[in-house]
C-alpha cells in the first residue's frame, strides 16, 4: 500500500473500511529550493485512523494540507474519494494548529457561522453547534470572545468547529498542542467516539469515518492509532530512528 | 436563494466583527475628517464659494478613496488572523459569496463614514449645491461601490504579498481612475450646475457600467484569487 513499512493494528469494523478513501501517488511539494514532501506514495483506508509522527519540518502539515486541498502538489497526484480534494471538501474537515476562529466572536457565534457555510451538507450535526461545544467540554453560553480564551479552550473550540460539519475525513494537525493531559485524554476519547458516529450513505454506499492525525505526542494518540506513520525530511519512514527509504 | 443566504451570512459576520472592533470605521472616519479639515484650512473655501464648489467633489472622493484603502486592507487581515481563511477555503459555500458579503460590508462601512462626513464637509466648505442635489443619492452609492468592489478584490489579491499595504493602492488607484473621473465630474456637475442633466446622466451611466463590468469580473475571478498559493 505504501512505499514503506508502517506499524499497523486491526482496523475497526466498518462496511466501507476496505476501500481507500485517500490516495497519494508520487507526491512532492517544493517551496523554492526546499522540498517539504518528497515523492510520497501512500493511501489511507476508509474508516481507518492513522497517526503521523515526525519532527518539526518533517512534512506532516504539508501532507495534511495537500490532502485537504489547501495546497497543490508540485508533482504527483492526490485523490480523495477518487476525485480532486477540493471537489470533495464538504466531506473533509481540517483542523490546523491555528484555531481558525474569529477572535472577536464567541465560540457559539463562530460555530453558528461556520455551520451556516456547510448548510447544504445534510448531516444531523450541522446546525447544532451547541452539541458540538458540549461534546468538547465547553459551555455554549459562555459569553466571551474567543480572543479571551486560553489556548486549550481555543483548541477545543476549533475541534468543535470541525466536528459539527460531520466530516467523513478528519485531518488533525497537532490537535493536542496547548492541551493539558486531562483535556488531551478527553479529546482522544471524543475522537474514538467520533469514529463510531453513523455516516450518511453516499451513492448507496455506507461510509465510515477516517482520521489522519499528526502529533509529537505519540503516547497520547496511541489508543486511536490503527496505523502509525513516521515522517522525516518530507518522506515517510518506517520508524522514528531509521533512515529515509527511497521513495516510490 | 441558498447563494443569497450565504452572502447574507458573510455580511452578518463582517458587520458583527466590525461592531465589536470598530477598526475599519474609526480609521476611515479619522482619516477622511483630517483630509477635509486640512483642505478646508489650505483653500479657505468660505472666501471663495465658487472655487469651493469646483474642487469639493474631487476632495470628497479622494478623501473617501484613501480612507477606504485603510479599511479594505483591514477587512482581509481579519480573515488571515488565526488562519480563518483556510477554514473559508475548506467550506463548501461558494467563494464569490464570501467576496460579495465582504464587499457589501465594506460598502456599508464607507456609506456610514459618508453619512458622518457629508454634514461636516458642507460646513467646512460652506457648500450650497446649485444643481439637483438628489442626484447625489445615486452618485454616492454607485461611486462607493466602484471603490469597494475593486478594493475588496485587490486587497484579497495582495493577501499573500509581503507589502500588501503598498500593493493595494498601487493596483486600486490606476484601475479606479475611470470611475473616479465619472464620480468627480458628476458630483461637481451637481454642486456647480455647470453640467446639464444629460451630461450628468452620462457620467452616472458610465459609473453604472463600470460597476457592472468590474463586479462581474471580480465575482468570476475571486475563487482563483482565494485559492492561489
Amino acid at each position: 500500500m505504501t512505499q514503506t513499512a508502517e506499524t499497523t493494528r486491526s482496523t475497526p469494523t466498518s462496511s466501507a473500511a476496505n476501500a481507500d478513501c485517500i490516495s497519494l501517488d508520487g507526491v512532492s511539494k517544493i517551496y523554492g529550493t526546499f522540498a517539504a514532501l518528497r515523492n510520497v506514495t501512500t493511501s489511507f483506508c476508509t474508516g481507518s485512523s492513522t497517526v503521523i509522527l515526525g519532527e518539526n519540518g518533517a512534512g506532516k502539515s504539508t501532507l495534511l494540507r495537500i490532502i485537504a486541498g489547501l495546497i497543490t502538489p508540485t508533482r504527483g497526484r492526490v485523490t480523495v474519494f477518487s476525485g480532486h480534494p477540493h471537489l470533495e471538501r464538504r466531506r473533509i474537515a481540517y483542523m490546523s494548529h491555528s484555531p481558525m476562529l474569529y477572535d472577536e466572536l464567541t465560540a457559539i457565534e463562530n460555530l453558528n457561522y461556520f455551520s451556516s457555510l456547510h448548510r447544504e451538507g445534510g448531516c444531523a450535526c450541522v446546525g447544532n453547534p451547541e452539541m458540538a461545544l458540549r461534546a468538547v467540554g465547553l459551555d455554549p453560553k459562555l459569553n466571551r470572545p474567543v480572543g479571551q480564551y486560553s489556548q486549550g479552550m481555543r483548541q477545543r473550540t476549533s475541534l468543535a468547529r470541525v466536528l459539527q460539519t460531520d466530516p467523513e475525513i478528519l485531518l488533525l494537525d497537532e490537535p493536542f498542542s496547548n492541551l493539558d493531559a486531562a483535556s488531551a485524554c478527553h479529546m482522544v476519547e471524543l475522537l474514538a467516539d467520533f469514529r463510531t458516529w453513523p455516516v450518511a450513505p453516499v451513492n448507496g454506499v455506507a461510509g465510515a469515518r477516517t482520521i489522519l492525525l499528526t502529533t509529537h505526542q505519540s503516547v497520547l494518540a496511541e489508543p486511536l492509532a490503527d496505523r502509525t506513520l513516521t515522517m522525516r525530511n518530507g518522506q515517510i519512514i518506517d520508524a522514528p530512528d531509521s533512515h529515509p527509504e527511497a521513495a516510490g | 436563494m441558498k447563494y443569497l443566504q450565504h452572502v447574507l451570512d458573510h455580511l452578518r459576520k463582517d458587520l458583527r466583527l466590525e461592531w465589536r472592533s470598530r477598526d475599519s470605521i474609526n480609521g476611515m472616519l479619522f482619516f477622511s475628517l483630517l483630509v477635509v479639515v486640512v483642505f478646508g484650512l489650505a483653500f479657505d473655501p468660505t472666501s471663495y464659494p465658487t472655487m469651493a464648489r469646483q474642487i469639493s467633489g474631487g476632495i470628497l472622493w479622494v478623501a473617501l478613496l484613501f480612507a477606504s484603502i485603510t479599511a479594505l486592507n483591514q477587512s482581509w487581515t481579519r480573515e488571515q488572523r488565526n488562519n480563518v481563511l483556510e477554514a473559508q477555503r475548506m467550506a463548501p459555500s461558494p467563494a464569490s459569496a464570501l467576496f460579495l458579503g465582504k464587499a457589501l460590508a465594506n460598502m456599508l462601512f464607507v456609506l456610514a463614514v459618508e453619512a458622518v462626513l457629508a454634514p461636516i464637509f458642507i460646513v467646512f466648505f460652506n457648500l450650497h449645491a446649485l444643481g439637483n442635489v438628489w442626484l447625489l443619492a445615486l452618485i454616492l452609492p454607485l461611486g462607493t461601490w466602484a471603490l469597494v468592489v475593486n478594493g475588496t478584490f485587490f486587497a484579497a489579491l495582495g493577501l499573500r504579498a509581503r507589502n500588501r499595504e503598498l500593493l493595494l493602492p498601487l493596483l486600486l488607484l490606476p484601475i479606479s481612475l475611470p470611475a473616479l473621473l465619472a464620480m468627480v465630474q458628476a458630483t461637481t456637475g451637481v454642486l456647480t450646475a455647470d453640467l446639464d442633466s444629460i451630461q450628468i446622466n452620462t457620467w452616472i451611466k458610465q459609473l453604472l457600467g463600470y460597476d457592472i463590468i468590474f463586479t462581474t469580473v471580480c465575482i468570476l475571478l475571486f475563487e482563483t484569487v482565494l485559492n492561489a498559493e
